[in-house]
């Protein structure tokens, strides 16, 4: 098969379907990591827990894809919010690492629990009637699932960033990082702030594997390898802008994918490659500022 | 008072020793169950082929004859070292006699070598590696429900009569998936088939969108999944997705069990096509067992085809005991036994197992069912083709192992 | 901003030098006896395996201050260097523990090259995505046969001499190579070396005023520190027989975290207790089948919120001394 200019642009479409997942999922990270200083290894878990609430809504409750994709970011995020208040709460002041290693051991248990219960081959979710089919565009046939999941997610990330970077609640947000004693004085509730960030955070993530479930299986450990993936785009992109891991999470994904086609081999070694290549040349990542 | 105790010590060693002198033959057997509990093969394996286990005790009506049969299972989550050293401890510590199930070949192999070092009896259900009974084989191993061969052999050939004669492969990279998709190209291209090309993805790969393009492009008849677990059932997932079977192609999974097809809904496995060599819904017998079975499952489930070669590979090992009539401890003699006698179980029929441990017994092609065809629930498979034992296996003369020299 | 090994707050009196040579000597005469007691022997070896694992890994955090979550692929990639070194190249097992050994080394250099570029959650999240990325070379590589691994490894015989196959020999051989690990380690923290490393941890930029160049020591922390890790990989291998992916898998660097956290960071002996427990675990539970995952989590989370000295921090703390 050589280069053909269809494939390429089929690929290349493939790839941003995928990037945006990565850009949903490090965008959460960067918001909690923005606001809480944690890294959130249990991001995969609460990722499947999304696409698990969306499966249990339609099955017990009968309520379909669109109602999911409003309750679960919330009823999920309510779970980390919960989650945030008992226990990361507890780790203020001490060492970064120990966040790291509590929602490590959490993810563990969320992942534990869910396959005993619904063992580890999955549960089968369907595209809604309204996003099934697709278009023949010539060079390739584009799910109309996908088309949606590329628009929604991006809009749902530049809304994000705009809710961060423009509003006055993201201006607390960030003035409340930077110096929470003075930010407090003037009557915010910091700690409340920084549980509802962790809320937002975990919701986006929720909001991605309610995205997800349509496409992949609904199984336990559907995010326990991906998050490793995004840990990598993170590192690439920096944490310390909202827009860069947007960016970043997007253009891996494209990277991904063309690698797919190249050589498929290597396709999920790229990111890792690539991450090498970067520490190498500019330590501090693409758009980061030195941690 | 030490005295008296020094005594009583003595007497009951006494009394012991008199005991084992009077009851010459020993009627004990323990069964070790070992497979993944907690990961991918889980639902395959898992709970399900202990309690197969615990049945074929019941259903062999030992216990009412004086033996005492004892069921014991472990996880190996997976781990080859883990696996090994649950074994050796269950041979050295609590003196296991069988292992059986043992899913994912690097544990299976792992196992295979240890039963043969303390002569144990193994009884390997779960595990596709044909190694087991080839470059591997071993005069304590029976590899009972199916392998690599099997796979490749049954789906390839009978698709390829069935007119799919143009093949593209998609194909977990790694040893297990090369090995599957290069067993299956042999036997597609000795029957006249063609092979159009293959894309190699990752394991655990969430995305298949970009592979499924091109196999797609390729407009091969057949796209072969040689991959296993969540991969195969993300690939079929999104092949739906992609309209991939409604364009006209179809999907052979080489690797796939029923609880796959129940994981993914006969909406998106409709029209697929693979190999097993058992389904609950074949005839009376199995109906009968599957029914019995799943009622003492937690979640209902009807049985996988690894739970049930657990079931039959256990029912003729007692058949063994019972012919033998007591010391079961020898493994290699026990499993000379077990092939000495020809196999009848109500799941697999009657069959025979070979020099070199491979259980013989038919493979069936099947097809999933589109949902309007399914009556009642796990209605889910048709059989389209039934491969005859002798033609399931690795045949003898290609076979390297020397126990079939003999 | 309190440091990761809260055990570094205990302060090492004068005399801890002759009580931890009387510590490790008991240790040494506990172990060297145990198989004795009917303690199954391939349960220890294991755990002195992993406890070699956990100290080198201890070496690191604990005393450096960097928290790898990639430490898997030390003891993977000496695995699978040695397994293959014994059984296609037919090397004697001390060669081929050399050579899965000096495997690591390297790729600790290589490794430690690109990670000490960045700290603290970055360290750690690139020596995850490093570790990961071997993982899917192991896993496509021929020599490793992927999802089988290399089985049957040879035990053969140390130098000619020590028949491995032998329970008690390859014990007794297990134990000699965990003290030997062991006893680097405690030199290397009580050095020159480990103190500048202290130093590093509590207060980089104040290591550099002093003229330290903290790079190179940390570098070299890795190197070491990998390196051990690799010996503990290759030892496991003639204790298993075989090596596989499950050793670089970033569940194997998980297990490593949640053995040294459990016995106590930063401590001479936490690792070698936690890895007792961890292993004794893993083998007792098996029959829990998919609660283990859950417990190790649930072990997890108490030790990072109520229990973060560990077991033997915890005992150092309330005896005063040091551990």
């Amino acid at each position: 098969m050589g280069i053909n200019t269809q494939a390429l642009m089929a690929q290349l479409l493939v790839g941003l379907i995928n990037g945006s997942f990565y850009a949903l999922l490090s965008l959460g990270l960067a918001v909690i990591f923005g606001m809480l200083n944690i890294i959130n290894f249990a991001h995969g878990a609460l990722y499947m827990m999304g696409a698990f609430v969306a499966y249990f809504l339609l099955s017990i409750f009968g309520l379909n894809y669109w109602f999911a994709l409003v309750l679960a970011p919330i009823i999920v995020g309510a779970f980390g919010m919960i989650l945030e208040r008992t226990m990361l709460q507890r780790l203020a002041g001490l060492d970064h690492l120990y966040g790291l290693l509590l929602t490590f051991g959490l993810a563990l248990i969320i992942q534990g629990v869910f396959q005993n219960f619904f063992g580890s081959s999955g549960l089968p979710y369907a595209i809604p009637t309204a996003l099934q089919g697709g278009t023949n565009l010539g060079f390739m046939f584009l799910p109309t699932y996908r088309a949606w999941v590329v628009v929604f997610s991006l809009t749902v990330c530049l809304l994000t960033w705009f809710l961060i970077e423009k509003t006055r609640l993201g201006a607390y947000l960030r003035a409340a990082t930077e110096n929470p004693t003075l930010v407090r004085a003037f009557g915010v509730n910091v700690p409340r702030m920084i549980t509802l960030t962790y809320g937002l955070g975990v919701g986006l993530a929720a909001l991605a594997g309610v995205l997800s479930a349509p496409i992949n299986q609904v199984r336990p450990l559907m995010g326990a390898d991906l998050i490793i993936v995004v840990f990598a785009v993170v590192v690439i992109g920096g944490m310390g802008s909202i827009m860069g891991s947007i960016v970043t999470g997007f253009m891996l994904g494209v990277l991904e994918g063309l690698t797919k086609y190249f050589y498929p081999e290597a396709s999920n070694t790229v990111v890792f490659v690539f991450m090498v290549l970067v520490l190498l040349l500019k330590p501090s990542g693409l758009t980061g500022r030195a941690a | 008072m030490t005295r008296s105790l020094a005594m009583l010590t003595l007497t009951s060693a006494l009394v012991a020793a008199a005991g084992a002198f009077a009851q010459t033959t020993d009627k004990n057997a323990k069964i070790g169950v070992l497979n993944d509990q907690s990961s991918l093969y889980a639902d395959v394996s898992g709970a399900g082929s202990t309690l197969a286990a615990q049945m074929a005790v019941e259903d062999s009506g030992l216990t009412g004859k004086g033996w005492k049969i004892d069921v014991i299972s472990a996880d190996h989550q997976n781990k080859p070292d883990v696996g090994t050293n649950i074994a050796r401890q269950w041979f050295d510590v609590e003196k296991v006699d069988v292992i059986a199930d043992v899913p994912t070949s690097s544990v299976g192999l792992a196992i295979n070598n240890v039963v043969k070092e303390k002569n144990g009896v193994y009884l390997n259900s779960g595990a596709a590696a044909s190694d087991l009974t080839t470059t591997q084989c071993s005069p304590n191993t029976v590899h009972w429900t199916y392998d690599t061969y099997l796979l490749a052999n049954g789906t390839g050939k009978a698709l390829v009569k069935a007119g799919g004669d143009t093949w593209y492969f998609l194909t977990a990279d790694y040893a297990f998936g090369h090995a599957l998709e290069r067993d299956t190209s042999a036997v597609v291209t000795a029957n006249g088939g063609k092979i159009l090309g293959g894309v190699r993805h990752p394991l655990n790969t969430s995305d298949f969108s970009s592979f499924l393009l091109q196999a797609q492009a390729s407009k091969a008849k057949i796209v072969g999944l040689a991959n296993a677990g969540g991969d195969t059932t993300n690939s079929i997932k999104q092949a739906a997705e992609f309209g991939i079977v409604t364009g006209g192609q179809k999907l052979a999974g080489l690797l796939m069990f029923i609880s796959d097809i129940h994981a993914l809904g006969l909406n998106t496995a409709q029209g697929m096509n693979f190999t097993e060599t058992f389904y609950w819904d074949l005839n009376d017998q199995t109906r009968a067992f599957s029914k019995r079975f799943s009622e003492r499952m937690r979640n209902k489930a009807m049985p996988t085809m690894v739970q049930a070669g657990v079931y039959a590979a256990t029912l003729h090992y007692l058949k063994t005991l019972e012919a033998l009539g007591g010391n079961p401890h020898d493994g290699v003699k026990v499993v000379a036994k077990m092939k000495e006698m020809p196999t009848d179980d109500p799941l697999f029929g009657k069959g025979t197992i070979r020099a070199d441990g491979r259980k013989l017994h038919p493979g069936y092609l099947f097809e999933v069912k589109k949902p309007s065809e399914s009556k009642y629930p796990w209605d889910y498979y048709k059989l389209v083709a039934t491969i005859p034992a002798d033609e399931a296996f690795t045949p003898v003369d290609k076979s390297p192992c020397p126990l079939l020299k003999k | 901003m309190t440091s990761i090994t809260e055990n570094a707050d205990i302060r090492q009196p004068a005399r801890s030098g002759s009580e931890h040579s009387i510590a490790i000597a008991a240790m040494a005469v506990i172990l060297i006896v145990l198989p004795w007691t009917g303690v199954y022997p391939y349960f220890i070896m294991q755990a002195l395996c992993f406890a070699l694992f956990a100290c080198a890994f201890n070496l690191l955090i604990g005393y450096g201050g960097l928290l790898s979550f990639g430490h898997a692929m030390f003891l993977g990639t000496a695995g699978y260097i040695t397994a293959h070194a014994i059984k296609e190249w037919g090397f004697p097992p001390e060669l081929g523990i050399l050579a899965g050994t000096l495997a690591a080394a390297a790729l600790g250099v290589l490794a430690g090259l690109v990670a000490i570029r960045r700290q603290g959650i970055y360290f750690a999240m690139i020596t995850l995505a490093l570790s990961q990325l071997l993982y899917f070379v192991y896993l496509q590589a021929k020599f490793t046969h992927g999802e089988d691994g290399i089985q049957s490894v040879p035990q053969g015989k140390l130098f000619g001499l020590f028949n491995l196959s032998q329970p008690l020999t390859l014990y007794y051989v297990v134990l000699a190579f965990f003290l030997f690990g062991f006893l680097i380690i405690y030199r290397a923290i009580n050095s020159p070396f480990g103190e500048v490393l202290k130093s590093i941890r509590e207060n980089e930029p104040r290591a550099i005023s002093l003229g330290y160049r903290t790079d190179q020591y940390k570098l070299l922390a890795f190197i070491l520190s990998g390196t051990l890790a690799g010996l503990a990989g290759a030892v496991k291998v003639l204790v298993a027989q075989n090596a596989s992916l499950t050793d670089v898998h970033w569940t194997m660097s998980g297990e490593v975290v949640l053995i040294v956290l459990l016995g106590g960071l930063g401590t001479i002996f936490g690792p070698v207790v936690g890895a007792f427990i961890i292993i004794a675990m893993q083998q007792y539970l098996a029959g829990f089948g998919q609660w283990v995952l859950v417990i190790q989590g649930v072990i997890f989370v108490v030790c990072v919120l109520a229990f973060r000295r560990g077991i033997v921090g915890e005992i150092a703390y309330y005896t005063g001394r040091s551990l």
